[in-house]
């Protein structure tokens, strides 16, 4: 079985955002970048059905060389390659046209993605491709088993889970609860030594034109100071929501 | 040329955050100065959409399309594109829609945004605001292709009345095969969801221990609200993963945020900030929250907490 893994690269979770060229662009300037923690329960998962399902994992990129230490952590964490589709990440129309260009050429029966990327969240791109591709489709995905050509796999739904089942090929948007928080891979110096002599292939890009294009970025305006009520005053808390906030 | 809305529905009722989409497009479709078109599937009654503008409703009507399914669904959705010759189609962000629109405009070959907060700030080129960053930042993003999916983050444009009767016109479809099909679904009865709450009620760590979770509960029983809790909750399994909120667990864009012993750490400010008016409860004045906070308490949650009950419960 060929599983491809799609990696978004993107800020650490405590990166403070801030924007250049006249927010235009973000500013990468002194930002740690990090494996898309929706895509890190994804990975796991990967790398589990590598040894109950004799897989063969592939993770890719779309983007410029810097998001190559991002794939190879992949590769310390398991996956037994790495593609990096040589372009900049414009938009997630773009990212999926090119990843579906490299599908049809390499054939994969599941394709993991992560629910949506921390970044830009659009939660877009694994959608798009099963779109583009006519794969099966979930997201918001919390299990997955496969048995043969068979998937059987639940997600989220307002509320509760639903179970389904379908036959491969299948796109997913993986999320916690794929695999436990406790439970995913954290690369030994093993994994470091055997990711050097696995390949990170470039290939390169088909040129896709984005369909989006964000113009210009702002930050939220500064907040108010918070109003404080005393504890044995709490009335005065039901009224400001009542009448000032108007939400009770 | 109408603006399409799709209108989720749930048991046959409608969800609410699709009424806001229907009044999204509302407006949206009076910019453009074109006709606005609901959609909804397996579910006749439409005269609660009377209040919020359609000018036609069509119900798809399918035993094929009675379980949720983002291709058949995908697919039906393209019949109605065609026969209205529409080339905008709002959605909700509810997780059935943002996974039925990612799909749609994969076959359709078209620009989708998520996370919309406001009407287009221009229509030519055609500009739209969203969240990014999650909810660290906005971008004012240009859709490039003729055809354009929307989706709208709840509680963002709010309910605009513009009472309307439409024209209803119930068709049928023929649906495409899929080998997907759904084995079961398990749902918690009686409990709002955070997607779908008005009103969040959110505990952390301060709470000590997941036996402390009824003054929790029953707070949030008072005000018809949902539980949710932070990440070191969840990871200690004091409270289910599906509670877990903040960057990188669930978007809460509620009406109210209450926020009950959480520190208010970057990560989980971030997936809470698009909720409009946030309460912290925290015994510490030095907690993070309270930057982020429209009004606090300062004071311990054991005491204030089963109080505020008492208050709202004697309103
Ligand atoms: C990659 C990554 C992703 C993350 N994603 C998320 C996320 O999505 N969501 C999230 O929530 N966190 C996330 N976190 C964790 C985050 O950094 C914080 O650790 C977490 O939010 C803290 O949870 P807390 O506020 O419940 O606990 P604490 O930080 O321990 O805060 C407890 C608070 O309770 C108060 N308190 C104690 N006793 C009382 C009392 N009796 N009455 C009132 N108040 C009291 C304390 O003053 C304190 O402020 C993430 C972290 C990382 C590294
Ligand atoms: N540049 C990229 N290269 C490869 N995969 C990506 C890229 N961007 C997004 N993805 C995948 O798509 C998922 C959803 O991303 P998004 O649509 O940006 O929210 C991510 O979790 C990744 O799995």
């Amino acid at each position: 079985m060929n599983i491809l893994v799609c990696i978004s690269n993107v800020p650490d979770t405590t990166s403070k955002i801030n924007f250049i060229e006249n927010d235009s662009n973000f500013d990468a300037n002194g930002v740690q970048f990090v494996i898309n923690p929706n895509d890190e329960f994804g990975l796991t998962k990967a790398v589990w059905l590598k040894d109950s399902n004799q897989a063969n994992v592939t993770a890719l990129t779309v983007g410029d060389s810097s998001v190559e230490a991002t794939l190879r952590k992949c590769l310390a964490i398991g996956a037994d390659k790495a593609i990096r589709i040589d372009c900049p990440a414009h938009d997630a129309y773009s990212v999926a046209k090119e990843i579906e260009a490299h599908c049809k050429e390499t054939s994969y029966d599941l394709i993991i993605c992560g629910r949506e990327s921390i970044d830009y969240n659009g939660g877009l791109v694994p959608g798009l491709l099963a779109g583009l591709l006519d794969f099966n489709f979930v997201t918001n995905c919390v299990s997955l088993e496969i048995e043969g050509s068979k998937a059987t796999f639940s997600r989220e739904i307002s509320g509760g889970t639903e179970i389904s089942e379908c036959e491969l090929p299948l796109v997913i948007g993986s999320q916690k609860g794929l695999v436990e928080e406790s439970d995913l891979i954290i690369p030994n110096m093993r994994g470091i030594m055997m990711a050097r002599q696995k390949t990170l292939d470039v290939i390169p890009a088909q040129g896709i034109n984005p369909k989006t294009h964000d113009k210009k970025f702002s930050k939220p305006t500064a907040k108010s100071e918070v109003k404080l009520v005393k504890a044995d005053e709490l009335d005065k808390l039901i009224d400001l929501l009542e009448n000032e906030a108007k939400v009770l | 040329m109408a603006v399409l809305v799709y209108i989720e529905s749930e048991n046959y009722k409608f969800k609410k955050s699709s009424y806001e989409a229907l009044c999204y497009g509302k407006a949206l479709a009076d910019n453009i100065g074109e006709a606005v078109c609901g959609v909804v599937i397996n579910c006749s009654d439409t005269e609660s959409l009377n209040p919020y503008g359609a000018d036609k409703v069509i119900n798809i009507n399918s035993p094929d399309l009675s379980d949720f399914s983002s291709k058949k669904y995908a697919h039906a959705l393209i019949e109605v594109m065609k026969s209205e010759n529409s080339k905008i189609v709002i959605l909700s962000s509810s997780p059935n829609s943002k996974y039925l629109g990612a799909y749609l405009s994969g076959i359709t070959d078209s620009s989708f945004i998520s996370n919309v907060v406001d009407l287009p700030e221009s229509n030519k080129p055609f500009t739209l605001k969203r969240t990014c960053f999650t909810n660290k930042a906005f971008s004012l993003t240009e859709l490039k292709s003729e055809t354009k999916i929307i989706s709208i983050t709840s509680n963002s444009f709010g309910i605009v009345e513009n009472p309307n009767n439409p024209k209803i016109e119930t068709i049928n479809i023929k649906c495409i095969d899929s080998n997907q099909k759904i084995l079961n679904i398990e749902k918690e009865t009686g409990s709002v969801t955070i997607a779908d709450a008005d009103i969040v009620v959110s505990a952390g760590r301060g709470l000590k221990g997941p036996e402390n979770w009824t003054m929790i509960e029953s707070l949030a029983d008072t005000l018809g609200a949902a539980t949710a809790c932070s990440k070191p909750v969840s990871d200690m399994g004091w409270r289910p993963h599906s509670e877990h909120v903040g960057q990188t667990g669930k978007p809460v864009s509620s009406n109210l945020y209450i926020a009950i012993g959480i520190s208010g750490a970057i990560q989980h400010l971030a997936g809470i900030n698009s909720s409009k008016v946030k309460v912290v409860i925290n015994n510490d004045p030095e907690a993070p929250f309270f930057k982020a906070a429209d009004y606090g308490v300062i004071g311990d949650a054991f005491e204030i907490v089963p109080a505020l009950i008492e208050k709202l419960k004697a309103r």
